[in-house]
């Protein structure tokens, strides 16, 4: 198990060597270089050649790697002038309120596509089935940013049930209710972007696993029907379920972002959106490192969680 | 074709189909999604390619008598804010939306069957570190380095095109390259290698005629993939640049229009990218029905569901 374990995080170290030098290479590709990169608009010249003296720019590229994957490692992820602060602080305060937004919205949509799941696998081929595989794929279609406007439109504004946008209101102050409140929309569109791919995939195991012999053993041993499903079925098919939530982290934070930006939320990817616009380099591409680090980091720690819960896995 | 008689007769007992081509008519002309997507993207084609040419009204000519009104006779799909004809912009959102969708799935497929190819046949390190790339891309969420890449240029179709396609081919060739792996363990093309045939020849004769039907399935979701991107992008306003319409930027438009109730510049351009979707998506499942020879054996296989 820990021999897996250490050999698995050593299979996640090159992506992420891989990853810091395509943002190394990404540094250089910005107009003006590294010193633009860590300036922005307020670079001079003389200031240009000041950084590139500290920076050590004038030696050879394998030594400005080096230096830079240092500050890198301690956190030094530059100066966002457009927010006169260091992009470390800023993503700490902004990071959380991402995570926290996919992370409900993971527990959410586990919930819903686990039911319809089984629901569906249990009254497979009849109509009900039929119809909830439909309603499922045009969910699967249905794009991000047009449900957020409709949502807004009917529940923000027609019957005004939520706020259209925001962390909390400012009338209020920062109370736990008006947090929640401000959340309900977003979390809902990141719970029907993501919940028909789990749905679908949870039908088609729990199909698979109810025709298995261990079934029908439990069922002629005179388990109800109840206990079947739950302490047998469900058990065995929601073990893959954890790697496709590792595999869909991307789609959730590229789904995070367009939905900070409708309802206006300060996360990542609100900070992210605004910091491409006034062309704030520092902040885009720490948000770019921190994005893939943590889609790494979610799929190291995705097959981890499989070995634990999974005795079928070997460890050799 | 230097595929033996011996091979065939092995292909058959595995079940994959030594003429694909009856197997595919006997599954995709039966499927029923087959027939809903095609006729959604005839109907598609035909209001965005040939509606302009029946519907003459000018999308760009402001009418500022009429601005931001509903629906009527002669604006079928109400005004913007700028008075401009909603009807015609959805039209003509639609040339530029579906356009850049299908050449950037296309390029995008170019490279990933390339690289896909390249890193399967070559096997050894290369291959290793061809994959470790592949596993970065998959790793970095394609909407963000999209809009960090967009962020330094002024997005122009070619420009869009190019970017999707760089920040999208990593999925066919992940799948071309499992593909390539398990082929060139095959019979003919070991017969292939020792009548001296070089590697392209290898690879355009023998490897790409096996895989057209993983790389069909594949690059259709890819067009899917590659209009919700550019709808997402011009969304949030790093798409294509106006005055030419599209539906993503039409959408954030009507945002501002949205405590106004202007419910005929919400609901149009998002349907539009709805249906586009999910046309693309039934072809797509129904091609996989039809191609994808490892789901046929799975179904004969695998447990009766």
């Amino acid at each position: 198990m820990i021999r897996y374990s250490l050999a698995r995080m050593l299979q996640a170290v090159p992506t992420l060597l891989l990853l810091s030098v395509l943002s190394f290479f990404l540094i250089h590709v910005v107009p003006g270089g590294p010193a633009v990169v860590m300036l922005g608009d307020k670079a001079t010249p003389a200031l240009i050649a000041q950084i590139n003296q500290s920076l050590g720019l004038n030696k050879p590229l394998w030594i400005q790697y080096g230096i830079w994957l240092g500050h890198l490692l301690e956190g030094n992820l530059g100066y966002a002038y457009s927010y006169h602060q260091s992009v470390a602080s800023l993503i700490a305060v902004n990071l959380p309120r991402t995570l926290i937004l996919v992370v409900t919205a993971i527990a959410i949509s586990h919930v819903i596509a686990i039911v319809v799941g089984i629901y569906q696998a249990v009254h497979r081929d009849r109509p009900v089935d039929f119809i909830l595989t439909g309603i499922l794929y045009f969910l699967y279609a249905m794009p991000t940013f047009w449900l957020g406007v409709l949502l807004i439109s009917i529940f923000a504004t027609d019957v005004r049930w939520f706020p259209t946008g925001g962390l909390y209101n400012p009338l209020l102050g920062p109370t736990f209710g008006s947090y929640v409140n401000h959340m309900v929309l977003p979390v809902s569109v990141l719970v029907i972007g993501s919940v028909a791919g789990w749905a679908r995939y949870m039908r088609s195991t729990m199909a698979e696993t109810l025709v298995q012999d261990y079934i029908r053993t439990a069922r002629a041993k005179g388990l109800n029907e109840r206990g079947v499903l739950v302490r047998h079925a469900l058990k065995n098919s929601l073990l893959p379920l954890i790697t496709l939530v590792g595999m869909s982290l991307p789609g959730l934070f590229s789904g995070a972002l367009i939905i900070e930006i409708i309802f206006n939320y300060p996360g990542m990817g609100l900070l992210f959106w605004n910091a491409a616009q006034q062309r704030d380099y520092p902040i885009v591409l720490a948000i770019v490192i921190m994005v893939g680090v943590l889609t790494i980091l979610g799929n190291l720690l995705a097959d981890l969680l499989y070995a634990v819960v999974d005795p079928r896995i070997q460890y050799r | 074709m230097v595929q033996s008689d011996s091979t065939r007769i092995e292909l058959d007992a595995q079940g994959i189909g030594a003429e694909p081509k009856s197997r595919f008519r006997r599954i995709f002309w039966h499927h029923p999604l087959a027939w809903m997507g095609l006729v959604g993207i005839a109907v598609l084609l035909g209001f965005a390619f040939i509606g302009p040419l029946v519907y003459r009204a000018s999308p760009y000519a402001m009418h500022l008598t009429m601005i931001l009104k509903p629906p009527s006779t002669h604006f079928p799909l109400g005004t913007n804010n700028l008075g401009r004809n909603m009807l015609a912009r959805l039209m003509l959102g639609g040339q530029t939306s579906l356009e850049v969708g299908v050449a950037a799935a296309l390029s995008s497929m170019v490279i990933g069957i390339a690289y896909g190819v390249v890193a399967g046949f070559v096997g050894g390190w290369v291959d290793a570190l061809m994959m470790r790339v592949v596993d970065l891309l998959r790793s970095i969420p394609g909407l963000f380095l999209l809009i960090f890449l967009d962020s330094f240029v002024t997005p122009t179709p070619g420009l869009l095109i190019l970017l999707i396609a760089l920040t999208s081919w990593h999925g066919v060739s992940r799948l071309v390259r499992a593909e390539v792996l398990s082929l060139k363990e095959r019979l003919f093309v070991e017969a292939a290698r020792a009548v001296g045939a070089r590697m392209g020849h290898i690879a355009i004769k023998h490897l790409l005629p096996n895989i057209y039907g993983t790389v069909i399935v594949a690059t259709t979701f890819m067009v899917a993939d590659a209009v919700l991107v550019i709808a997402s992008l011009s969304f949030v306003g790093m798409g294509l640049p106006p005055p030419v319409p599209n539906w993503g930027a039409m959408l954030s438009d009507a945002m501002t229009y949205v405590p106004q109730h202007a419910w005929w510049l919400v609901y149009p351009p998002g349907l539009a990218v709805l249906w586009t979707i999910l046309s693309i998506s039934f072809l797509g499942d129904a091609f996989r029905a039809a191609l994808d020879t490892r789901l046929d054996s799975a179904f004969r296989g695998g447990p009766r569901t």
